[in-house]
């Protein structure tokens, strides 16, 4: 509490004793016997609302955690009426879930308990009956259960983001307009929890809660594996990549540092969650193919002869065979096979110009070069951003893509960029050093022709 | 079509036959007496079909249709829409299941995706079984929640226990054909399949039991109500077959850079993986196991990449002893990187590990079938398998693994023959 902003205080103490007087009115109303009768649908409703805020977040959508808590307190608005709703709500405080210190359960019982009265009293004033429908009722039920939750989920959301933004001073993140349609959407889907409860206590009673968490259950389960293994598959793409550089000390972490800032241009021209995490990918895995191209020809001191450039030309295309097995979108394959193409046409393997060069591979090949050129290389220092960034206004239009470029210094705008800081040098009985990047901007590689 | 069936093995021909056979005669009995309420049937068909059409493939490349399973469920379990009782008989529902199947598999047949036949016929099969055994009871089940003392328990315990005995027949069965199919013992495949079953079968059997509740009160509007948990279900679990299946093409097509980097001989990698998993599966390891050794067999060379310069053709069977343990701790080193793979790490740090420091089977299974790739170099020549076989079993009990060198003795000698 004492780490609070005084308004969130403020804010705090008003919704306590918004739901104080709430509850004292309910009692002394003729509403508050109504609850008294029906102690145990509350209890079975208390409990079920417990286990759902209990159980960490069903379904994360961008900045946002679902809980599908919330539908026990409809169940209750049907079964009970607002003031068993707001009783299930305030349940809340108990919360078992990890990580959730008293203030934000205090603050998560009353907020509930205020959406569940409010949703509650507009139940009944769509002409909604209270207590346990009867069979040939249900009909009737809909129309007023809709209302209920289109008061219940955008005064709850309200209510928590002025919380949070008066707790946090920072502006609320902006949510794209996609991101908001599917929250909003998975949260009237839960919605719909509620009334199958209510639905069926004339039936089965409880159990009508159970067979309903089952399934629910199970999501959870599957969705916890999901994240698990999405983590899991991050760290070892991110490894495998990695021992991919290990031989050559001065590009180690370059793959995964293009990752990131793909994924921060992907971000700024807007791309959807689906192509971002692609992207992400095909930044990591962007040079694989490397590894076909033999090693003194990749670090070869002075120009190359047309058979070795053939060959470094030839790396995008190995990469793209190793990955091809891969159920990416065709978007990743088609930015790790091109992103060596430049925007005036003379780059490989396909000398693409223009807007023929996939949108990835333009991405890829900003992000590539601008950690090339900030990374120490045995024949310089690394560059400044600020170098690196002018390098890359200057080749914008000619290399790159100025697009991408703007979007690319937008970003960093925001994020500043981390420069890997140390880098590990060679031991010096290292017979070799290389002597070129063929990902480096400002050192173009030379060919010899004509022979 | 031919070479299609050609594919499949007794067991599953078998059980194609006998689910076409009651499928027919379902849609027999229906064209012969007409359709019992015509429109719940074309409702719950039609939702079986969507389910259809949003199949997916779950680890271990298990087909399942948990929307279209939960709809079959609750249609067999139905007693009565709105409180007007209900009579369709076991034919029936088979019809509609089967309608509603092959319906929802026809836009993926279009678009050159055939279903598989018998996941198919194991889904409808059981539906049959279920609908076999709970329609003669319909009756007396709703006489039960009729009147004064009307009451549901005794339904929903009539329910609850045969939903379980179909599923218990539905993994005996999925067990049987995955034994034949990946030749490896019954009782592992069973575990396996419980283990991989559990969840999405309890999530899909309570969904069956609430859709058929719910028409009690609510009319057909509960096909779409109840749809909402199990949608949740079917959309955490698609994204999770997903990361599951992109994992593994990843490691597998990641395996390769060690060939495109000159290190290792063409395809050795796979080989090695493939058939490291069939002498897996043959010394009887169950499927997370399994996992854990085709990582480990796809990995096990990763460690060259560290090195300066490729060994010759990469054999390490004729590296110096020192050397391949040397890559094998490299590569572990790297596995380690992950994080979350220290197990595949510890198995390919111990692939060299001659038997007298007791290895994890997986680590010795990876040591003699690397042995035999190197030797083999993927020649499918049987005189030349032979002789690499002789050589790793003069080496077996001290270098390699008796067990694991006469199981690959055993999955070389079915290989060589099918060619």
């Amino acid at each position: 509490m004492r780490d609070l902003p005084w308004p969130a205080r403020v804010y705090l103490v008003a919704l306590i004793g918004a739901v104080a007087g709430l509850v004292g009115w309910s009692a002394v109303a003729p509403g508050g016997s109504a609850v008294a009768g029906k102690l145990d649908v509350l209890l079975v409703l208390m409990l079920l609302f417990l286990v759902c805020e209990s159980m960490p977040t069903l379904l994360t959508v961008e900045h946002f955690a679902v809980s599908v808590s919330f539908s026990a307190a409809l169940a209750a608005v049907v079964l009970i009426g607002p003031e068993g709703a707001a009783l299930v709500g305030l349940t809340a405080v108990l919360s078992v879930r990890p990580g959730l210190p008293l203030i934000k359960r205090v603050f998560n019982g009353a907020q509930f308990a205020i959406c569940g009265y409010a949703a509650g009293f507009v139940y009944v004033w769509l002409g909604g009956a209270i207590g346990v429908p009867e069979v040939h009722e249900f009909d009737d039920l809909i129309g007023p259960y809709v209302g209920a939750t289109a008061v219940f989920v955008p005064l709850n959301i309200l209510l928590t983001l002025t919380m949070v933004r008066l707790a946090t001073r920072v502006r609320p993140v902006e949510m794209p307009l996609r991101g908001l349609a599917q929250f909003l959407l998975s949260y009237f889907g839960y919605g719909t929890f509620g009334l199958l409860v209510a639905g069926l206590w004339a039936t089965i009673q409880s159990i009508s809660a159970v067979l309903v968490l089952v399934p629910l259950f199970v999501a959870r389960w599957a969705f916890g594996q999901y994240h698990a293994q999405q983590r899991s598959y991050d760290a070892t793409i991110a490894a495998l990549c990695q021992a991919v550089e290990t031989k050559d000390y001065y590009t180690r972490g370059h793959c995964t540092r293009v990752s990131l800032a793909s994924g921060m241009i992907a971000e700024e021209v807007g791309m959807g969650v689906e192509r971002m995490r692609a992207i992400r990918y095909a930044g990591m895995l962007h040079d694989v193919g490397k590894l076909g191209v033999p090693t003194k020809v990749l670090q070869k001191d002075g120009p190359l002869t047309e058979e070795e450039f053939a060959a470094i030309q030839l790396h995008p295309m190995r990469g793209l065979e190793i990955v091809q097995g891969i159920d990416f979108l065709d978007e990743a394959f088609a930015g790790i096979m091109h992103h060596h193409e430049r925007h005036d046409g003379k780059g490989y393997p396909m000398g693409l110009a223009g807007d023929e060069i996939p949108e990835f591979a333009r991405i890829i090949a900003v992000a590539d070069a601008f950690d090339s050129m900030t990374s120490v290389r045995s024949y310089r220092g690394a560059r400044p951003v600020s170098v690196a960034v002018e390098e890359l206004r200057k080749g914008a239009g000619t290399q790159f893509d100025p697009v991408m470029v703007a979007a690319f210094v937008r970003a960093l705008e925001r994020e500043p960029w981390q420069p890997p800081r140390r880098v590990d040098l060679p031991p010096p009985d290292a017979a070799e050093t290389p002597t070129k990047d063929h990902d480096d901007p400002t050192m173009p590689i030379q060919v010899v022709t004509g022979q | 079509m031919t070479r299609a069936l050609r594919r499949l093995r007794t067991g599953q021909l078998l059980l194609i036959c006998t689910a076409g056979a009651v499928a027919l005669a379902g849609i027999a009995h229906v064209s012969a007496e007409g359709l019992d309420r015509p429109e719940i049937a074309v409702g719950f068909g039609a939702l079986i079909a969507a389910g259809e059409l949003a199949r997916l493939t779950m680890p271990g490349n298990r087909e399942v249709a948990p929307i279209g399973a939960a709809a079959a469920l609750g249609y067999t379990l139905l007693l009565d829409l709105s409180q007007v009782q209900l009579h369709h008989s076991a034919l029936q529902v088979v019809a509609v299941i089967a309608v509603g199947m092959i319906a929802g598999a026809l836009p993926h047949l279009a678009v050159g995706r055939p279903p598989r036949l018998d996941a198919m016929a194991r889904r409808l099969l059981t539906g049959a079984l279920l609908a076999a055994a709970f329609r003669p009871l319909a009756d007396p089940l709703y006489w039960l929640t009729q009147g004064e003392g009307g009451t549901w328990w005794p339904a929903l315990g009539v329910m609850v226990v045969l939903i379980g005995l179909m599923l218990l027949i539905d993994m005996l069965i999925a067990a049987m054909l995955r034994a034949e199919q990946v030749r490896t013992a019954f009782r592992v495949a069973l575990r396996d399949e419980l283990n991989v079953a559990f969840p999405l079968g309890a999530a899909v059997a309570s969904s069956g039991v609430l859709l058929a509740l719910a028409t009690h009160s609510m009319d057909l509007v509960a096909l779409l109500v109840f749809a909402a948990p199990l949608l949740v279900t079917q959309v955490a679990f698609r994204k999770y077959a997903g990361i599951r299946a992109t994992y593994l093409q990843t490691v597998r097509a990641l395996s390769r850079v060690t060939e495109v980097g000159g290190y290792v001989e063409p395809g050795h990698s796979r080989r090695v993986s493939r058939l490291a998993v069939a002498v897996g599966r043959e010394l009887g390891m169950a499927e997370p196991e399994l996992l854990e050794l085709e990582y480990a067999a796809l990995m096990h060379d990763i460690g060259q990449l560290s090195l300066r310069d490729p060994i010759p053709g990469g054999a390490t069977v004729v590296a110096e002893p020192d050397q391949a343990r040397r890559i094998a701790e490299l590569g572990a080193e790297v596995i380690r990187q992950t994080g979350v793979l220290d197990r595949v790490a510890d198995l390919v740090s111990r692939q060299c590990d001659p038997v007298s420091e007791d290895p994890p089977l997986a680590s010795r299974i990876i040591k003699v079938v690397n042995a035999y790739d190197d030797l083999l170099g993927g020649s499918t020549d049987r005189d030349r398998a032979s002789a690499a076989l002789e050589r790793l079993r003069l080496g077996a009990g001290v270098a390699y693994d008796a067990d694991a060198v006469e199981a690959l003795a055993r999955v070389a000698g079915r290989l060589l023959l099918r060619l």
